[in-house]
This record gives structure tokens, sequence and C-alpha cells, in this order.
């Protein structure tokens, strides 16, 4: 492992990325007959891999900034899942801060989400047993990998792998740890798992094809009739220049 | 009228016996304690929100344990050099008049302007441009008037500028100092000694101020014009640098001074944008230098969010569109049921995402050189001038366009830009529609029947 090897590998690094899809949001319950005036709702916000698998793989802690009339408003959460329950009445816009591990990023990222508790139809009625649910996906691109990252997250479902460069190996990651722990911050058995909505891209893709195929063809209609036009006013230029 | 709609009452006239019964009501309303009625009034008649002043406060001020009256007393200042005696009003508690030196004296405070001794002048301070007698000159006037230079400037018996006599003061205190320092390390801290008086730079610095402040609206325009080139420029050669040796952007240090030698070139750069007709496929250079420099900048932010980067990439697509041709991209894309922002951010759907919103611009972009070629098709086959869209002669194209583009890519400012373009319109569509052939031009995708 010559120098100019090495160099090699970090330049052709730099055209890959890896994203951590992911998805943020709440889930709120109205609290009924044991609603008080100041706690009214009973919520959680979170951020969980947006296939429910664990994302502590890439995330090393999770702060929930809310708002200052809650006691310590600054909430760490240290393990996955990275969530945060509380009970209160109103809605505010909640800061989320991701910290990466080390070899991930030095960086962290802030997501923001405005915490909902009451239902879009406000002339419905509310209900004990269905949560308003508030979910946005997003995905956490990393520019330029480190070696050490790609080799450690080789195996996780959390994350999308990049497909490497022709001629790049990576070194074996490190032995998974044992299943029973890393089951835990999954949140494929969470609680509010049945509430949790699905992403698809497929229909979005879709929406969008048909979009860009109206598109097109009305941009091939719009050229014709130009160029049409253009030979009817060279016509006429000409007629007048003499 | 709206007392009446406040009361419930009906707008029409109503016969007398009516009206008397809503005002007790009226009165009764009314109820402020401490404040006369009139006084009351002035806030409106209604009670503010959070009292200002307790209301209980306004009337109880006068102590009853104390005794004031007022008299006509003199009083000495110790601002003042002689022992003159003036006379004032005084609040006199129980007898006693107040005592202390003039409430505003120790307002006069004034500069501690140095005096140096002729020794030292001879020693120290001598200067080819000035005589000792302007020197002394200057700082008994300094002392005078406080530093204040320009007044000094004023009074100055010979010509000087500001900068010249700032120069000459700083430079002599400046000397004086350290000249009187029994080290040269003790003065070091002093401001005057840390950071002389560069007269260059200040005459340098009034100048470049001056021309900003005087601009004219289209000189502002232009040098926002040439900056933004500027930087993407530079930013386009720093992501052809590649991510290795990121500089800091250069563009971050235009100052006035470059702007000037800048705007002479302004006029020959001549963004492409202008020209739209002749470039109806949009991709100029500036926007694919746009791109770049955006997948740069994101290369250097480590961590990003998907819908993070598709904003920053949608922003350098339209960068050359006015907020008008935004919001008609947005309309359109309602119209296509696609979502403005994704709901679903992969990698993918922001690539289509973003494609599709170009393709959208291009289409506009044809749309508005489609409806000029016909605006000049039928303004020949009429043969009439004036107040056509697109009159004939070449010039007045271009300078019309002008008009009308530049002040969409800069927002609404300049009436003037505005009503010509209305004015244009006008005339266009009436002409439009009966003389040009293809006039099935859908200007919103529903009327599309493909």
């Amino acid at each position: 492992m010559g120098k100019p090897e090495d160099t090699e590998r970090k330049k052709k690094l730099k055209d890959v990325e890896i994203s951590v899809p992911i998805v943020y949001g709440n889930a709120a319950f109205w609290l009924g007959k044991k609603a008080s005036e100041y706690q009214s709702h009973k919520w959680t916000v979170y951020v969980r891999g947006a296939t429910n698998e664990d994302l502590s793989v890439v995330v090393k802690r999770v702060v929930f900034q809310l708002h200052s009339s809650f006691n310590n408003p600054t909430r760490v959460v240290e393990s996955a899942p990275f969530e945060l329950s509380e009970s209160g009445w109103g809605e505010f816009e909640i800061a989320i801060t991701l910290y990466f591990h080390n070899d991930v990023c030095e960086k962290p990222l802030n997501l923001y989400h405005h915490l909902k508790l009451y239902p879009e139809d406000e002339s419905g009625p509310m209900s004990i047993k269905k949560p308003v649910v508030v979910e946005f996906y997003n995905e956490i691109v990393f520019t330029e990998p480190s070696e050490s990252f790609l080799a450690r997250v080789q195996n996780y479902p959390a994350v999308t792998f990049p497909r490497l460069p022709a001629g790049f190996t990576l070194p074996s990651s490190a032995p998974i740890e044992d299943e029973s722990k890393r089951k835990r911050g999954d949140t494929k058995d969470h609680p509010l798992n049945q509430w949790f909505l699905n992403f698809s891209e497929a229909d979005e893709l879709l929406q969008l094809a048909a979009a860009r195929q109206q598109v097109q063809a009305h941009i091939a209609k719009l050229r014709r009739q130009i160029s049409v036009i253009d030979g009817q006013n060279q016509q006429f230029k000409s007629s007048s220049d003499q | 009228m709206d007392a009446k709609d406040i009361l419930g009452l009906p707008k029409t006239p109503l016969p007398i016996t009516q009206e008397k019964k809503p005002r007790p009501q009226k009165d009764s309303q009314r109820k402020p304690d401490g404040i006369s009625r009139e006084v009351y009034a002035l806030t409106g008649g209604l009670a503010p929100l959070m009292p200002s002043i307790d209301a209980s406060q306004l009337k109880r001020r006068p102590p009853s344990d104390e005794k004031i009256t007022w008299q006509w007393l003199p009083f000495t200042s110790s601002a003042r050099k002689d022992d003159l005696q003036l006379y004032h009003w005084v609040r006199v508690v129980n007898g006693v008049p107040p005592t202390g030196d003039y409430s505003f004296a120790k307002y006069n405070k004034s500069v501690d302007v140095i005096k140096y001794t002729d020794e030292e002048y001879e020693k120290y301070l001598t200067d080819p441009v000035w005589t000792k007698e302007e020197t002394d000159q200057l700082f008994d006037l300094c002392e005078r008037f406080d530093l204040r230079f320009i007044v000094i400037a004023d009074r100055f018996p010979t010509f000087r500028t500001v900068e010249e006599l700032k120069d000459r003061y700083y430079s002599v205190s400046r000397a004086i100092l350290i000249a009187r320092a029994p080290s040269p390390g003790e003065v070091a801290g002093h401001p005057l000694v840390k950071e002389p008086y560069n007269v260059s730079q200040e005459t340098e610095r009034k100048r470049a101020l001056s021309m900003v402040l005087s601009q004219t609206k289209q000189q502002e325009r232009k040098d926002a014009e040439v900056l933004a080139e500027a930087k993407r420029i530079a930013e386009s050669r720093m992501a052809a640098q590649g991510a290795e040796e990121p500089d800091l952007p250069v563009t971050s240090d235009i100052g006035p001074e470059s702007v000037e030698r800048a705007i002479g070139h302004g006029d020959t750069i001549s963004p492409s944008s202008v020209q739209v007709p002749s470039a109806a496929v949009a991709p100029s250079t500036s926007i694919m230098a746009d791109n770049a420099s955006t997948l740069a900048s994101l290369r250097m932010l480590r961590v990003y969010l998907r819908t993070y980067a598709l904003e920053q990439m949608v922003q350098a697509a339209s960068s050359s569109a006015g907020l008008r041709t935004i919001k008609r991209v947005e309309q359109t894309l309602q119209d296509l049921e696609v979502n403005l922002k994704p709901k679903v951010p992969t990698k993918a759907v922001c690539a289509e995402h973003l494609e599709l919103r170009k393709e959208i611009l291009t289409l506009l972009n044809l749309q508005k050189q489609l409806q000029y070629k016909e605006a000049e098709g039928s303004s020949f086959r009429d043969g009439s001038y004036g107040d056509m869209p697109g009159t004939p002669k070449r010039s007045h194209r271009v300078v019309d366009q002008d008009r009308t583009f530049v002040p969409d890519a800069i927002s609404f400012g300049g009436e003037r830009a505005g009503k010509r373009e209305q004015k244009r319109k006008g005339p266009g569509r009436v002409s439009e529609t009966p003389s040009s052939p293809a006039h099935k031009r859908p200007r919103k995708m529903k009327a599309l029947d493909l």
C-alpha cells in the first residue's frame, strides 16, 4: 500500500455519496376525559429510519429542542429509537439536531418539525384511540465518505450504500454486534408502528415522468410553430427590404 | 358608521326616540378611572390591552407629608469659567432648596489636546509641508472645537482638507506620545500608536463612499448585475479547480473601488439573459456554471438533506428567471398535479423534479418567443408602427426587451418599466388574436389537448 495508491483511493471517494433515508415527525394522542387545560395531548416526536431500520449505525445522538415553556427544553436522546415523548397543549416548532459518529461526519445536521396535535379537519371529532400523525421523508446525504465509514456500514440496511468505483475494495466490516442489542434500536416493533406512513417513490416518479412527457410534447409543438412563423417572417423581411 | 356597527344599528338614519336608547348604554360602557373623559377619548375611546401606566397613579401623585413650592432662585454652574449667576425655577421641598452643582454641568466634556513645547517642536515635529505657525493654529482650533475637524477645516486660515488636518494632528500627537514615553513598550498599547492615521486610505474610503451614495438607480442595478456575474464566474472557476483546494471566493472582498472599474466593463459583459428571443434554448454558460458551483458547494458541506440540495439546484436553475417566471413555473407544476416539493425526495425523484422544472422554464421561454414572433409577423402584415409590441426596427426591439426582462430579474422596482410593460401588453393582445394564424397558444397546461 504505497502512497500513490492511497491518494488514488482518496480521489475516487470524492465522487461517492452515501445516503440515509429517514422519516421524522410526530404522533399525538388526545387525552380525552383525562385532558387538563395544560396537558390535553400526549405526543411523541421522533426520527426513524425510513424502512424502520436502526439509525444508530450512523447517528450518535439526537437533541430535541422544545419550546422554552417546557422544563429543560433541551432533550438529549443518546440511543435509538431516537424519540421524545411529552404531554402538552400547544403546537410549536421543534429543532431536531442529529449528531453523527466521528467517522461519519463531525458536523451536526438540523431538522425543523412543527409539532402537530390537532387534526386538519377541525370540525371532526377528536379520538383518543387514533393519533394525529405527521411525518416527513428525507434523506441525509454524506459527501466524500471516509473509508472507515464505508467499511463499517456496508452491511447495514439503514444506509443506502453507493456503488463504489471499479476496482475499489473495502476491508470487511467489524463483526455485527449481537442480535438482541441491535434489535432494540430499530422501529419495526415500535408501539407506534401501526401509524407510521409509507413512503414510496414509485408514485411520485410516475407522476413526474408523466408530467415531463406532457411538457416535452408541448415544447416540440411550440418549436414547430416557431419555425413556421420564422419562415413567414423571413419572407416579409426580404420583401420589405426591397 | 363604526359606532352604529358596533351597536348593531342599521345604517339608515333613525327617528329620535330610538337614538336616545343607545346613549345611556354608551355612557355606561365608558368607565375610565383616574383620567378625565376627554383624555380617555384621545386613546380612541377604547381601553388599551395592557395599561401602560397604572391608572390609580395618575391622580395620586402629590404626597401629603411634603410641602412643595416653586421658587425663582439664582444658580451657578461649574461648567462656567466666570461667576455668572443666572436664575431659574427650583422645586423647593419643605423650605429646603436642592443642593449640588447645576445638573447639566456634567455634560461639559472636552478633549485632551496635547500641548507641545517649542523645544519639542524643533526636535520631533518639523514637517516640510507644515509651518510651526500653522501647526500651532491647528492645535489651538482643535482645542477650541474639541476635534470637530469639519469646523476646524472651515476656520483654518489657509486651505487644507480635513484629511490633511487630521493627518497632521494625529501624527504630531503620536510623535509626542512616543517621544515623551519613558520606553516605547509603554505606549505601544495606545490606540494612536497602534493604528496610525492613514491619509490615503481615508481619502479613498470617503471618495468610494460618496460614489456609492451618489449612484443613480440604474447604476445600482448595473452594479448588482456585475457583482452577480463576477460571483458566478469566481464560483465556476472554483468548481473547475475541484474540491481539493477550496479557496474562499475572492468576490466577497469586492469593494466599491473595484466595482468602479468593473462598471466600465459592465456594459460590454451584457448578461446573455437579456437577448432572450434568440436564446430560447435557455442553458447559457452562466446556468451551467450555477449548477457546477452549487454542486461544489454542496460537496463542501459534507452532510446535507436531500431537500436542501434540491432547493439549491432549483435556485441555481432559475437564477436567470424573474419572480413572475418562477411563479408561472410553480403554477404549471400545480396544473400538472406535481407536488411543488416532492413528498418522497429520493435521489431519483429529486433529479426528475429538477429536470421537469428546467423543461417548464424552456417551455415558458418558447411561449414568449412565439408570442413575439407572431406579433412581429402581424406587424409586418399590417405595416403599422408605434404602439405595437416588437416594432419592426431592430434597435427598438432590443431596447424593449431590455425593459421587459431586466425588471423581471430584479423585482418589481422601477415604476416606469412596469407601466411600459402593461402598455405593451394591451395593444399586443388586441392585435395578436385576430391576425395571427396559430392562435391556439395555450397559456396554461389545462388548455392543452394532447
